[in-house]
């Protein structure tokens, strides 16, 4: 889209509703960016010389003599080096006092990358987590969710994954961030002196909740200048993607379309997908990685949200409480990571996939044998021994303050199966048996 | 279609997301195709709605930036989809466009590339005499398109009979070409090239008759060749929750089917899982032939990022190349992965139109969307009395992973395989999640099919698959009993039909994709592992206290375990076997 040397100004707004104002103009673009009084706003209709705008932070005061101006493009951001250590708002103004950050102008929410241009996934991400490396195994260019419980520390883990996981560029796009949380990241990248290599885009609560809609555009037109331009390893992190479907779904309530599931609207997996697709490895190196948070409502994964969002990504983290150890784990369960094929084994040692699944496998064994016993069964001896095992298991490699290397997880995991179990039961390949199990019981 | 030397036109006058209101001066049809100019490139969009002088578009891209006033050219066509030799191994967009000959990084909108290459040079070879009676799909010539005969057929929209005026020498020909002539009763000439096109909404007809399938596919899946087989011709859906296991599910088929053809359609899926496909298929082997899997594959790749009308059309764009390598008498397997995406393509564009909703808010039409789709696949007898198939199958992906809900129940009505993926069985990780229970083959009630399954394999097949459905179905109440009575509420005999349909589930259920043995059991060795499994099963064995059993049944599950992940009858698996034979001995009574 051109940028037109005059713009010419209108004042007469024909119908404001509580999200978006219709007025009549001509040789307007699908998608411009307009300003009405002063607010930003975004063309998502057109009929004739019918125009109608959704403006992001609400209608509220705006009186139908407004000047509404038309900027000739669609939103978009000013990429360059220079955004690196800054902080900005939805709208990619800073928001630390900072001037305004140089660079080429790019139209955000741009087109998808060819998929004959990507690359398979095969660098492992290490965050010294057991129940992400030894379990649910990252690897840049993958996209994936924290499925969390609004009181769980999702924004604590995700700070310290991001941390660890030598990335080039850590981009933060903060949705309906509390204050709180917001000034938790600063504190956090500031204290580990990684600001050179963050860029924030937030949204606080108190920021107007329709605004929302441009954070994630803006964190991954970010990552993808760094990634494709600079051919540098991009993390985005997106917290939280429920309220970014919120916002979607107030404003399509508000262009009376025709709700589906929990009122969100039919076009809620694309509009997600168009998003986390922009997760992507390249041949040179450049890479987009997508952490997210998905917020549950007590714990329901069949809500609208959760569940187009598990269809989208390549797997999900599952916090959970384990009461037994009184600390927050993995779940091994519900987690999984679809791209940890891709490396376990392969840059992981040998024995990492039969491990992994033999451990969760007995983890399994004890949470049948828990039924038992609050069904008021007897226990064997066999479940009694999964039980001790489970809690270990928790312990030493599920509990998220585990910090080791890869190598040293699949060591605890052999001892606790030595310890808990016969070979038999165990149930691997021989061959890795033989190699790795631990002999004398310590 | 409407025959009219001259094009409609029209301009844009209305803009909501991918609907654009077209403004026309001339007839219009409905799914015409036509092009909306917009700066310097030009957006394919497809007719779906016609009021008065409006017509409705979708178009097939990003609409950002377009305006009221922008010119559009009608086509006069459908949208169709180019055909010749060169569609192997290529990767294709929804509507068929080649995305290795592309610019860039990032597709562009407007940039079209051809379906394969027109100029490249095939070596032809009559295969019809001037003189021969010629109707739609007749067999005229052939090429060979790695290593495959690709017949040159009479194109698909002929009508009526022709007469072969004019066939070319057996040589080289570029493939636009005029490779032979026709006449019509009236004595026109019709030029034949080996490119045609075909509107890829509509079936192609040409073929005698569709028989009911009778011939298994063999897939290398135990839980389907074994308990709920597919077979040649034959439909199935495969429902799951995310992360049930559908798509590594279709992966394996897709390596490891007994097909001439894969044609797989990553419809509104992951872009991550369309690489895993480009990287390992010019890799991996086809266990049939030894070539190259991507010899005998093709891709349409619209992933989810991709344009939402693109992805209807991308179905339907796989069905027909099916259909042409169907009628060159191969067997084709087509693959969609989801077919729910494109089912939430149609309710987005519904919406749009506001039309008024079925349940969930899809299309009141859906069902017959859904069924007029499937019923294109099947094995047919073409008009030269050869065969040919188009296998199909789908996966469908539940909201909340809810059965009941119209994709599902649609599906379920028109595909003749069930393969229900169980959270229950994913979650704890027996893979394929496919719950034996719940899922069914239709085509074991065919009495056809059980005739050349217990010929092929034999000739108790059937029995022993329905005494593994026993067992299982045994072991399922049994562990109800357990569950509610306890382990010493029951009796031992309750423990043994318990851990006797852990064996089945164990051994024939669970297979892992992911090991390079253990993936693809060939169905001798299936028929090996069943008798094995039965012997296991059938075996009396005495146990002093059910505290015992459990135990033992692991040491036998790891034995067998073992043989299915050692190389078939290889030193190590006969060792397995020997060692499973001596635990065997340790408790067999008589
Ligand atoms: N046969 C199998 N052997 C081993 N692991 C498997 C098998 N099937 C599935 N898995 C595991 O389950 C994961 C999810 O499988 P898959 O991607 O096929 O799910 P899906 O049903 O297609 O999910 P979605 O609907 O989200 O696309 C895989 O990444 C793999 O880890
Ligand atoms: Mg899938």
């Amino acid at each position: 889209m051109d940028t037109r040397a005059f713009q010419r100004i209108y004042t007469k707004i024909e119908q404001i509703t509580k999200a978006t104002c219709t007025l009549r103009a001509t040789g307007v673009g699908y998608e411009e960016l307009a300003m009405v009084a002063g607010k930003e706003a975004q063309v998502v209709k057109i009929m004739d010389d019918m125009i109608t705008l959704q403006v992001f932070a609400g209608t509220e005061g705006i009186p139908t003599n407004a000047e509404v101006v038309f900027m000739g493009k669609a939103p978009s951001l000013k990429v360059g080096d220079a955004l690196a250590g800054r902080f900005f708002n939805a709208y990619g103004q800073p928001i630390d006092g900072g001037p305004e950050a140089d660079g080429e102008e790019r139209e955000i929410g741009g087109p998808s990358v060819n998929p004959v241009r990507r690359k398979q996934p095969s660098e492992l991400i290490t965050t010294g987590i057991a129940g992400i490396d030894l379990n649910n195994t990252l690897v840049t260019g993958q996209k994936i969710p924290f499925f969390a419980d609004p009181d769980q520390p999702y924004n604590q883990v995700m700070a310290m994954v991001a941390l660890r996981a030598k990335a080039d560029k850590i981009i933060l796009g903060g949705i309906g961030l509390t204050n709180d949380d917001y000034l938790f990241f600063k504190n956090v990248f500031e204290n580990a002196g990684a600001l050179h290599r963050i860029i924030s885009f937030v949204n606080t609560t108190e920021d107007p909740p329709v605004e929302r809609l441009l954070v994630p555009d803006m964190a991954l037109s970010a990552a993808e200048y760094f990634a494709v331009d600079k051919h540098e390893k991009v993390l985005v992190l997106l917290t939280d993607m429920t309220l970014y479907a919120d916002a979607l779904s107030i404003v399509s309530n508000r262009m009376d379309q025709i709700p589906s599931k929990d009122s969100m609207p039919g076009s809620l997996y694309s509009d997600l997908a168009k998003l986390y697709e922009k997760a992507v490895q390249f041949e040179d190196g450049g890479s987009v990685t997508i952490i997210a948070v998905t917020t549950l409502s007590g714990g329901d994964i069949t809500h609208a949200i959760p569940d187009n969002t598990g269809y989208i990504t390549e797997g999900q983290l599952f916090l959970r409480r384990d009461t037994e150890i009184g600390k927050v784990i993995i779940d091994p369960f519900r987690s999984l990571s679809r791209l940890k094929q891709l490396v376990i084994g392969k840059k992981t040692r040998a024995d990492h996939p039969q491990v992994m699944n033999a451990a969760v496998r007995l983890y399994a064994d004890a949470a049948n044998a828990r039924t038992k016993l609050e069904n008021g069964f007897d226990l064997t001896d066999y479940d009694e021994r999964t039980l001790e095992f489970a809690r270990e298991y928790s312990r030493q490699l599920l509990a998220i303050d585990v910090n080791i290397d890869t190598e040293k997880m699949l060591e605890v995991a052999w001892e606790l199966f030595a310890r808990y179990f016969s070979q038999a039961e165990v149930g691997m390949k021989q061959e890795l048996m033989d190699k790795y199990w631990v002999d004398e019981k310590s | 279609m409407k025959e009219t030397a001259q094009h409609t036109n029209g301009i844009v006058s209305g803009i909501i997301a991918n609907l654009v209101i077209v403004r026309v001066d001339a007839p219009v049809a409905q799914n015409e195709i036509c092009f909306i100019q917009h700066a310097d490139t030009q957006l394919m969009a497809e007719v779906i709605k016609i009021l008065g002088d409006k017509a409705y578009v979708q178009v097939f891209e990003s609409t950002r930036g377009l305006q009221p006033g922008m010119q559009v050219t009608f086509t006069g066509h459908l949208l169709e989809a180019t055909l010749g030799p060169g569609i192997l191994s290529k990767n294709y967009d929804g509507l068929m466009h080649d995305l290795d000959t592309m610019t860039g990084i990032f597709l562009k909108r407007g940039e079209y590339t051809l379906s394969f290459d027109m100029e490249q040079k095939w070596n032809f070879r009559p295969l019809a005499a001037v003189g021969d009676n010629v109707t739609a799909g007749s067999w005229l010539g052939e090429v060979t398109e790695n290593s495959i005969p690709h017949k040159i057929m009479a194109p698909f929209k002929l009508e009526g009979q022709y007469t072969l005026q004019f066939v070319a020498e057996p040589g080289a020909y570029q493939a636009t070409e005029t490779i032979a002539i026709l006449t019509d009763s009236r004595g026109k000439e019709i030029p034949v090239s080996m490119v045609q096109k075909w509107p890829v909404k509509k079936a192609v007809k040409a073929y005698q008759n569709k028989p009911r399938p009778f011939k298994l596919l063999e897939t290398g899946v135990r839980t389907i060749d074994t308990l709920n087989p597919i077979v040649e011709g034959g439909t199935g859906f495969i429902p799951g929750p995310f992360g049930s296991g559908k798509t590594v599910m279709q992966q394996a088929i897709s390596k490891q089917a007994e097909a001439d053809i894969v044609i797989v359609a990553a419809c509104g899926e992951r872009a991550n899982e369309v690489v895993d496909l480009f990287t390992e298929f010019p890799e991996l082997e086809d266990p049939w032939t030894g070539r190259k899997l991507m010899k005998r594959t093709t891709i349409i790749a619209n992933t989810s990022n991709m344009p939402v009308a693109a992805r209807e059309a991308s179905v339907y764009t796989a069905m027909t190349i099916a259909e042409y390598y169907r009628s060159m008498g191969l067997k084709v397997l087509l693959l969609a992965d989801s077919t729910s995406r494109w089912a939430q393509a149609l309710r987005e564009m519904s919406n749009r139109m506001e039309e008024l909703p079925g349940p969930d808010a899809f299309p009141m039409d859906l069902p017959a969307i859904i069924s007029n789709f499937y019923s294109r696949a099947g094995i047919v007898y073409l008009n030269n009395g050869q065969t040919g198939s188009i296998t199909f199958i789908g996966t469908v992906s539940p909201a909340g992973g809810n059965l009941k809900e119209p994709v599902t129940e649609s599906t379920k009505k028109v595909a003749r395989c069930f393969y229900a993926l169980s959270q229950q069985r994913a979650d704890s990780k027996r893979y394929p999640a496919i719950d034996p229970i719940d899922s069914y083959s239709k085509y074991l009630e065919y009495p056809e099919l059980l005739k050349t399954l217990n010929e092929q394999i034999a000739p108790d097949w059937a029995d022993q698959v329905g005494e593994l459905k026993n067992i299982l179905f045994r072991g399922k109440e049994a562990a109800e009993q357990i569950n509610i009575l306890g382990d010493d509420g029951v009796s031992i005999d309750t423990h043994l039909s318990f851990w006797r349909s852990e064996v089945v589930d164990a051994i024939i259920l669970q297979q892992d994709a992911f090991d390079p043995v253990d993936a693809r059991c060939p169905l001798n060795r299936q028929k090996y592992m069943v008798d094995k499994v039965l012997d296991v099963t059938n075996t009396a064995l005495d146990f002093g206290s059910y505290e015992e059993v459990n135990p033992y049944f692991k040491r036998v599950i790891a034995a067998l375990k073992q043989m299915n992940y050692s190389e078939f009858e290889s030193q190590k698996f006969k060792q397995y076997e020997e060692e499973l034979r001596q635990i065997l001995d340790e408790r067999k009574t008589g």
